[in-house]
């Protein structure tokens, strides 16, 4: 797939480069038939992590096809936890040597600080969510389906012919990596079309991976193919953005289209709808405002550890891009579209916030607090400063963690027929579990962003960029929406501490080594980032530029 | 500047009065025969409505994974002959890129084979 994705851009590339002008005088390929195309030169070591990530992805699917079944989930877990590491070793590697920003392949990939926080930051959950992925001790066999797709009417919804105990689709571990490094493209992608490839790369794994619910099976597919279908029509809004944009600015590449939109002697309209329908797209994936309507149902719907994958590394990945376009792209139009998307964080602080009330599962709940978070993001990303950008990645990163940790306690509260979700199933859980309570509430906390906790720190340095940059009025009404919020986390506290106890309540799992390992991962970074927000705020300090 | 395109919206134009056209004078010229075929939702392939009763209303599944490795090999060829065409001009590093996507591609050909998507029975 890296080398799909690479070609890809390529060709693409090429053209664009050498194939258009000559388009128009009817012979498409003669630059290229005549001359030699001279190779671009790949910085192997920049793009180290990321070629590390997809050849893992391409030995798991061979892992698949060649390992016999019973020994198929060990090598998976073996060899995507190897995967993550040697990633990780590898960008390690880099960013001790330097971390200057480069561009790679052509000018596709921009390497710089913003991009290398970002991949930390995706490793990093990355490693938790597939430890969350991995775990078969809290749903006997994985969370995973073991079997084909239940016909409708065939079973029962809420059993199902998977929820026998079994072995499990061990595709999930392949598909989470190749959307791990999808991710990793998407954050460094230079130009829209590079971008839109890897968005695509990021997005079909996903949509598979919703539907492989082992309980709740049409739920599960319910999400896969809402998930599917609006995602589909985003990328469609987001490629006609990306075809106007060529038009205006003859280019695909974010610093072409800077400086086409630094001069004034083009068609505004072409920039102004091809501008609209990209955000557009990008807002979708990063379940932003009114383009969130997909979210509540998809994140209820997917397998938990699927929904803390998507909840932390989907929003990384979708903010660093709205942050890359935004901040190298469009800067000197941000006059005309600033408007728009103050409305647009608006709108997702209020839906989000007045939402999430109303909710009665507790995924829901979160999916619609991930609304209103993603209002605070955008909140940070639309100050174009340096502090609106080490702002928002660093409140990425924070919250990233909790939520990955909040899923993952949420797949421990169970009750005879899978995760016990319904809020009236968690009252009096204190009682029964302080542990698992006290470890939920701080993390509630965390969402709801009270100080000690990752989630204050957070807000603090993403609203504080932004009346820096001149948006004190939007800070009032986020200020008004995390109150909002933090009164349905609150409830949750409540209902858990001083509830009594369902007869019938739910049990809470003792989680094995996997799932223990990610929600201490996810909660020591909540309050290490909490107490000590310095480690990670020096590294999305200062001189956190774009790459060229 | 927008000159070039002046045929283009002529095209489009045409197309669009040949629609209306055929739509518009069809009922009144055409012939009527009507029979079974006309009612179908497609005139080929399998019936989608209304479902089969046996096998808990499923249908088998060959034409769709037919279908997805045809685009899956379909797609490659078409990355193949820009490449054909200009492979000189492309040198060593062309021809690298073009085997690792060849390989790739590869790969999920191999996870279909030998997880039994090409098994007709």
């Amino acid at each position: 797939m890296s080398a799909l994705s690479v070609t890809v851009s390529h060709t693409v590339s090429q053209a664009v480069s050498g194939g258009v002008a000559d388009a128009v005088s009817g012979a498409p390929w003669a630059v290229l038939a005549q001359g030699s195309v001279p190779a671009p030169e790949v910085d192997y070591g920049a793009i180290g992590a990321m070629l590390v990530v997809f050849a893992g992805a391409c030995l798991g699917v061979l892992v698949e096809a060649f390992f016999p079944r019973h020994v198929r989930w060990s090598s998976q877990v073996v060899l995507s936890l190897l995967t993550i590491g040697a990633a990780g070793v590898t960008f390690g590697w880099y960013v001790g040597r330097s971390t200057d920003p480069v561009t790679t392949l052509s000018g596709t990939i921009a390497i710089d600080r913003p991009t290398l926080f970002l991949w930390g930051t995706l490793l990093a959950l990355a490693l938790g969510a597939v430890l969350l992925i991995a775990d078969r001790s809290v749903e006997p066999g994985g969370s995973f389906v073991g079997h084909t797709a239940v016909a409708r009417g065939g079973v029962r919804e809420g059993v199902g012919d998977g929820a026998a105990p079994g072995g499990m689709r061990t595709e999930i571990f392949p598909l989470t990596l190749f959307a791990l490094g999808g991710m990793m493209v998407f954050c460094a992608a230079n130009d829209l079309l590079t971008m839109f490839v890897a968005l695509e790369v990021l997005s079909l794994p996903l949509y598979l991976m919703c539907g492989l619910a082992r309980r709740r099976r049409l739920l599960s597919q319910e999400a896969a193919v809402k998930y599917f279908l609006l995602g589909a029509f985003a990328s469609a809004f987001f490629l006609y953005g990306l075809a106007l944009l060529y038009g205006y600015a003859s280019s695909v590449k974010l610093s072409a289209i800077a400086e086409a939109t630094a001069g004034n002697d083009r068609s505004d309209t072409l920039l102004y709808v091809g501008l609209g329908l990209l955000v557009v797209g990008l807002l979708f994936k990063g379940s932003v405002g009114p383009f969130h309507t997909w979210t509540p149902d998809v994140y209820q719907g997917a397998p938990t550890p699927v929904t803390a994958f998507m909840a932390a590394c989907t929003k990384v990945a979708a903010f660093g891009g709205i942050v890359r376009v935004l901040n190298v792209a469009f800067k000197a139009s941000s006059w005309e579209w600033r408007g728009v998307l103050w409305a647009v964080a608006i709108v997702s602080m209020v839906v989000g916030a007045v939402l999430g009330l109303t909710q009665t599962d507790i995924k829901r709940m979160i999916a619609y607090s991930s609304v209103a978070h993603a209002g605070f993001l955008l909140v940070g990303s639309i100050a174009l400063t340096e502090q609106g950008r080490s702002g928002t990645l660093f409140y990425l990163l924070a919250y990233g963690f909790t939520t990955l940790a909040a899923f993952g306690v949420i797949s421990l509260v169970r009750a005879g027929d899978g995760e016990a979700t319904h809020l009236s199933q968690w009252a009096g859980l204190a009682k029964r579990s302080p542990l698992t309570a006290l470890v939920f509430t701080f993390l509630l906390l965390a969402l709801a962003g009270i100080p000690l906790t990752s989630g204050f720190v957070g807000k603090f340095v993403v609203f504080t960029a932004a009346v820096e940059d001149g948006m004190a009025p939007l800070v009032v009404v986020a200020v008004l929406a995390s109150a909002v919020a933090a009164f349905f986390y609150l409830r949750v506290v409540v209902l858990m501490y001083f509830s009594e106890p369902a007869s019938d309540g739910p049990t809470v799992t003792v989680p094995g080594v996997f799932t223990t390992v990610a929600i201490t991962l996810g909660v020591l970074v909540t309050l290490l980032l909490g107490v000590y927000p310095a480690v990670a705020l020096d590294w999305a300090g200062p001189g956190l530029a774009f790459a060229p | 500047m927008l000159q070039p395109y002046v045929p283009l919206v002529l095209m489009f134009a045409l197309a669009a009065a040949f629609a209306v056209f055929s739509v518009a004078v069809a009922p009144f010229v055409g012939p009527r025969r009507d029979n079974r075929a006309k009612l179908d939702a497609y005139e080929c392939g399998i019936e989608p409505s209304p479902q089969p009763v046996v096998g808990s209303g499923r249908m088998p599944v060959a034409y769709y994974l037919t279908a997805m490795l045809f685009i899956l090999f379909d797609i490659e060829m078409v990355f193949l002959y820009p490449f054909a065409v200009s492979a000189d001009a492309l040198g060593l590093f062309g021809l690298v890129e073009i085997a690792l996507f060849i390989i790739t591609v590869g790969f999920a050909y191999a996870y279909v084979w030998r997880r039994g998507g090409l098994d007709w029975n």
